[in-house]
């Protein structure tokens, strides 16, 4: 693997109208990422792909495509799954998913055992014929899946993809997610549900307003706003002197977490604890949830620019 | 390049082997097989109610001389009238028709009397008045003393023979303008219901690929503007497969209707009683019609009707897929901006109507050099050899308006296909073309 990243974003600009929809965005993704990219409604996400996917481009600043300045071939290298997204309902499945192969390059050939191939997985290989509107809801899904990454993209684009999938089909799609990291693709996920990037991104960026308010890796940003708060789990009776130890947050019978006060350990803090008598069962770090981070930032970064805009 | 080829395909095909589409291709020729049939059938339809009349002729105008039809049975009685109208059912007779005798031999007006249960049905009526205005005739030449040679002279058939004012210039005749005014119609018409249905078509499927949420996958791998032309070109191959379909099938199903029925299907044309056309003069302006139809200008006409045909298409198709692609969900909403398609098509077609009657009038002139109406109007006046320099004019005209069209259409396409929820409008269309990407 070489070092420079899948997708490279320097100082893009997108301006409609006079709404800025993408604000002198700079980010990278670095290859064989799950790459999370978050933000609320109408933060910019979707115009950000869009110039990703060359369907608009960008008023200024650069896009680098593995190294490369984004170009007319480049989106047969990119599967995008956009968050609007459907199939013509009265073609046949295979003959939809050949079309849209070979739209992306693939020859008749190569896109017919793709397609076989994926079928196989999905177990269902006697339905080439069926036309899209004979499909459950979920099974279109797996579909438009499938067509997304016949052509074995190198970065692929995930617009809120689990949007409208019940939770057997969101873990078959996760599987599936993991299994094309794990061959090399890089996975740009984009998505409001914090929860979902939790578990599945190493990588994110956090957009806000058309701007980046926070990237890097998660398990580094989760400890960057970490609180120093612990929770610990006991049996007898706690020390009447704790609270010059450390600050109680919330007590909950034989639970209580507390932050620990500045420049204090938790190793001196567990010392004591245990010297005091109490039988410790549990001592965790309670690291932020990327939701309480993403919803301080967002705030944070819209009063700032409230505030640069009353002035 | 190549991309554009598998969007086109795929539009066509899918379309062509639809169940719909390959039943309405076929079902039309044979619907208007079955039509003629029927029509053929009801109109030869003849009255199975005989009839006999008695004729009191007392000044013996028709000479007896009234020949019997189908159904119709004439008989020259002595009886009186009162005589017979008493005893119409025991003599068998159906009806009475009374031939006053001729007062006044100058007298443009004659009134014969019929006695009958009920008045004569309309065929019976109308050959009755044909057969004794003939008998009148006669009977007047006999009693006036008249010259049969000299009234004969009095009919004169004028004809008006248009020649080139120089030498060598295409020698017409007046059937030219009606053989050229039938074509000219026709193909106006042909051009009218492509542009409505075809392009309709177009937009149709334009705001299906919205509504289905399929377009935003499209573009991510090809180029809006391929999208929409692949889709245009491929709509307009599927109507030109139709038309083609229609064209052969609608004509050898007729001679198949005439051959197996006997029926004349250019008969209905000639159906107005009275309007009897000599045979002989009927095969002379056959024979006149076909040496016009062979010397107008095919080799010219056909390859402009193909230009205007593809001009007209492309630039009202391609309007239509830019107001499907700024349509939201809601088909009514954007009925009202089919409006500046749908006024020009309808005014062109009355201009054509116009335009095959005066076809060198400053409206079908300037109306035929006009782009947006010129692949309806032209069509039409180029039977009538218009100046070279007009119809090259209007050519250029049209079809860098309609390279102008897509290109404008494109524009607004690639904005509306990602736009929903929103209501759309003329301006925001004026402001999409210019808009960057």
């Amino acid at each position: 693997m070489t070092n420079h990243p899948i997708l490279r974003l320097e100082e893009v600009l997108k301006v409609y109208d006079q709404k800025v929809a993408v604000d002198r965005i700079t980010l990278s993704v670095p290859k064989g990422s799950i790459f999370g990219m978050l933000g609320p409604n109408g933060a910019g996400k979707t115009s950000l792909i869009r110039i990703i996917t060359t369907i608009t481009q960008a008023d200024s600043g650069s896009v680098f495509l593995d190294g490369e300045r984004l170009n007319s071939r480049h989106p047969e290298y990119i599967g995008y799954m956009p968050e609007e997204r459907g199939l013509y309902k009265k073609m046949k499945i295979g003959d939809h998913l050949l079309y849209l192969g070979r739209l992306k390059g693939l020859s008749k050939a190569q896109a017919e055992s793709e397609i076989r191939l994926w079928f196989e997985k999905f177990e269902i290989s006697d339905w080439w014929n069926k036309k899209v509107e004979e499909l459950s809801k979920g099974m279109q899904q797996k579909i438009q899946f499938v067509a997304t990454v016949l052509h074995r993209p190198k970065l692929l684009i995930l617009d809120e993809p689990f949007s409208g999938l019940d939770p057997i089909n969101t873990n078959l799609i996760k599987d599936e997610i993991h299994h094309l990291q794990k061959e090399g693709t890089s996975i740009i996920f984009s998505t409001h549900r914090m929860e979902q990037v939790e578990e599945i991104c190493e990588h994110i960026v956090l957009i806000n307003q058309g701007k980046n308010i926070l990237e890097g890796e998660v398990k580094a940003i989760r400890n960057q706003f970490k609180e120093h708060q612990f929770r610990i789990d006991f049996e007898g009776k706690l020390p009447e002197d704790l609270s010059s130890k450390a600050r109680i947050v919330k007590e909950n019978g034989r639970s209580v977490v507390v932050q620990l006060l500045e420049g204090a350990a938790s190793n001196q803090l567990l010392g004591y604890l245990i010297d005091q008598g109490v039988r410790i069962n549990a001592f965790n770090e309670l690291l932020p949830s990327l939701n309480e981070i993403f919803i301080r930032q967002v705030e944070q970064s819209n009063a700032g620019l409230a505030a640069a805009s009353g002035h | 390049m190549n991309k554009l080829w598998l969007i086109i395909q795929r539009e066509y095909l899918t379309r062509v082997t639809r169940k719909s589409f390959i039943l309405a291709t076929l079902i039309t020729p044979f619907a208007f097989a079955l039509f003629f049939v029927v029509v053929a059938v009801i109109f030869g339809y003849e009255s199975d109610d005989s009839r006999r009349v008695a004729v009191i002729d007392k000044s013996a105008i028709l000479q007896g001389a009234l020949k019997d039809e189908k159904n119709l049975f004439f008989k020259f009685v002595d009886y009186d009238l009162d005589f017979l109208r008493k005893h119409l059912d025991s003599l068998q007779y159906d009806a009475i028709l009374e031939v006053p005798p001729m007062e006044d031999l100058m007298a443009n007006n004659y009134t014969l009397f019929y006695y009958a249960e009920d008045a004569p049905t309309l065929d019976i009526e109308l050959m009755i008045k044909d057969r004794i205005r003939d008998a009148v005739r006669e009977y007047k030449i006999r009693k006036l003393n008249l010259e049969r040679k000299q009234l004969e002279a009095l009919e004169t058939r004028v004809e008006l023979d248009p020649e080139p004012l120089k030498e060598g210039g295409a020698d017409n005749s007046t059937i030219t303008s009606a053989i050229g005014a039938g074509i000219g119609m026709i193909m106006g018409f042909i051009m009218y219901i492509v542009v409505f249905v075809y392009g309709a078509m177009v937009m149709r499927s334009v705001m299906e690929e919205k509504t289905t949420r399929i377009v935003e996958v499209m573009i991510s791998s090809v180029r809006p503007f391929h999208l929409m032309l692949g889709k245009i070109i491929g709509v307009g191959a599927v109507g030109l497969t139709q038309v083609a379909v229609w064209a052969i099938l609608i004509p050898s199903l007729m001679f198949i209707v005439q051959a197996v029925f006997g029926i004349d299907t250019g008969q209905f044309s000639a159906m107005e009683p009275g309007a009897e056309i000599d045979p002989d003069d009927m095969e002379q302006m056959m024979a006149l019609g076909l040496r016009e139809i062979q010397n107008i200008n095919w080799w010219l006409i056909f390859p402009l009707f193909i230009i205007y045909f593809l001009g007209g298409y492309f630039m009202y198709s391609s309007f239509f897929a830019a107001v499907g692609a700024s349509m939201s969900d809601d088909l009514g909403e954007g009925q009202s901006l089919t409006l500046p398609i749908v006024i020009p098509v309808i005014l062109a077609l009355y201009i054509m109507m116009a335009a095959v009657q005066a076809p060198n009038s400053s409206l079908a002139v300037w109306s035929s050099i006009f782009p947006l109406f010129s692949p309806i109007v032209m069509p039409a006046r180029l039977a009538f050899n218009p100046p070279a320099w007009e119809i090259l004019v209007s050519v250029v005209l049209l079809i860098a308006t309609s390279v102008s069209f897509v290109w404008l259409s494109g524009r607004i396409y690639r904005v509306g296909i990602l736009m929903y929820g929103k209501k759309v409008t003329l301006k925001e269309f004026g402001k999409w073309m210019f808009r960057k990407m």
